[in-house]
């Protein structure tokens, strides 16, 4: 698919930039409804965790973790399931629209990080950790950023799927079972969960240290000045 | 191929990308409060019509091997249960009611007569912990044909000697494992689970499986669902 590039001319200076329109109408807006869920869903998820905050047995029950109620979603266990089952339906529709979008579209070739991205992770690693060169990019987003996506949409089908089993682990006891059984689905679900908010940890930093126009190219879809623009 | 605009044309269309976002702001509805309750009751609303279309009446839950069961005395009393709702288990009797042709008293040992099954299953407190005990008693699905109730009624409704309340669809009270259960790990049910009579229902969670039965109704209306759910938990929680 090929990526629309334009250049803009300055009025007043005549001076000529490039944009390119990076992400596309569906991408945003799934990209942003589903920031929200995701929000919502870890709140009300460690609101429902300070319920049991423990993987052993209940008796004797040994909490992991006093979990703050302020940095929580719902007041209490009722109150989170609430948000809880509310939004998760939110947040797999946008998850659907979103890989289904990427698949009919052809947009996925973009994002998904395949077998010959491998060879330009530790170059980019380099680069972004170990003051090493700065790999010519070629594509939207460099092997490095491709394998992060790749990922985060693998924890998103993850996250739904371990909360399936722990929320029907009879009507999906295959699902649970594959797991390890209920017990350990919900600790799957817990970890799974951590590793989306490690991403995005590390999503949030990079768009810091990408500057302005790319943070807004995820609102209005154009770039600015983008590194790879047409010759 | 490359086309040249104008900044002032590109700031133009720049916005007008931005505004089809505006959809996202509808998402701020469940900030204010007014909206919240009832968008949030629509929400367990629907995951509850969900969980109905994915019960599936002939599959059953997993059922584990004697090895596999929690130690009884590890088996999780609810805080709510330590106070003695002080059952007279001499003059105690179930009342049924509602869409049954033979309505009125039934004593324990009539309920007994009912062939018993045992089953070990697990279960899951909508806190989040699970046990896997070892139950004992007879098919609800057999003590309704008893009472020549009406399945095609749409709720099996209870209460119980501690003000407590439930009510299943029938779907889940026919179930195969559905039990009106009596003894736990071989012997009759202590006052803490529940005695003389509770519910034990592998395909829900735990707080629908109601002790200390005093009454059950067959029935199309509900004057009210269950005590948890009338402050806000799930109707339907299967599992």
């Amino acid at each position: 698919m090929s990526t629309q590039v334009i250049a803009i001319e300055n009025a007043k200076t005549g001076e000529v930039s490039g944009a390119v329109y990076e992400h596309p109408f569906i991408v945003r807006l799934c990209h942003w409804v589903n920031a929200v869920a995701l929000f919502v869903m870890v709140g009300s998820g460690l609101q429902i965790f300070r319920a049991f905050p423990s993987f052993g047995a209940k008796i004797p029950q040994r909490d992991l973790i006093n979990w703050p109620e302020s940095f929580a979603i719902g007041g209490w266990l009722g109150g989170a399931l609430q948000w809880h089952l509310t939004f998760m339906w939110i947040y797999i529709a946008t998850g659907l629209v979103y890989i289904g979008y990427q698949i009919f579209s052809g947009n996925y070739k973009q994002v998904l990080f395949v077998r010959r991205d491998l060879p330009g992770v530790w170059p980019m690693v380099r680069y972004y950790f170990f003051f090493g060169p700065k790999p010519s990019v070629r594509e939207a987003y460099n092997p490095l950023q491709k394998h992060a996506y790749t990922s985060a949409i693998g924890l998103g089908v993850l996250s739904v799927l371990t909360g399936f089993a722990v929320w029907k682990p009879v009507q999906f006891s295959w699902l649970a079972w594959m797991m390890g059984g209920f017990h350990w689905a919900r600790l799957w679900h817990f970890l799974v969960m951590w590793a989306i908010l490690a991403f995005v940890v590390g999503h949030l930093v990079m768009v810091v240290l990408h500057g302005w126009s790319n943070f807004v190219s995820m609102l209005a879809g154009w770039k600015k000045d983008p590194e790879c623009s047409s010759k | 191929m490359k086309s040249q605009i104008q900044d002032k044309q590109f700031k133009r269309m720049s916005r007008r990308e931005l505004l089809k976002l505006t959809p996202v702001l509808a998402l701020g509805a469940f900030a204010i409060p007014a909206l919240q309750k009832p968008l949030l009751k629509a929400g367990l609303g629907f995951s509850d019509w969900a969980s109905a279309k994915m019960f599936r009446t002939g599959h059953l839950a997993p059922t584990f091997a004697d090895s596999e069961l929690t130690p009884f005395t590890k088996f999780p009393i609810n805080g709510y249960d330590v106070a003695d709702p002080g059952v007279d288990f001499d003059k105690w009797n179930l009342t049924v009611a509602g869409a049954a042709q033979k309505p009125g008293d039934y004593i324990l040992a009539q309920i007994q007569t009912l062939p018993k099954f045992t089953q070990n299953t697990r279960h899951v407190c909508v806190e989040g912990w699970d046990v896997i005990g070892n139950f004992g008693g007879v098919h609800l699905s057999d003590f309704l044909k008893m009472i020549g109730a009406d399945t095609t009624a749409r709720f099996v409704y209870v209460e119980c000697a501690d003000d407590y309340y439930e009510t299943l669809d029938m779907e889940t009270a026919l179930h195969p494992q559905t039990m009106l259960c009596y003894e736990m790990y071989g012997r009759p049910l202590t006052r803490e689970h529940g005695a003389p009579l509770r519910l034990t229902i592998p395909t829900k969670v735990g707080y629908k499986q109601a002790k200390y039965l005093t009454d059950l109704k067959v029935t199309n209306v509900l004057q009210k669902v269950g005590y948890w759910e009338d402050q806000g938990y799930s109707y339907f929680y299967g599992l």
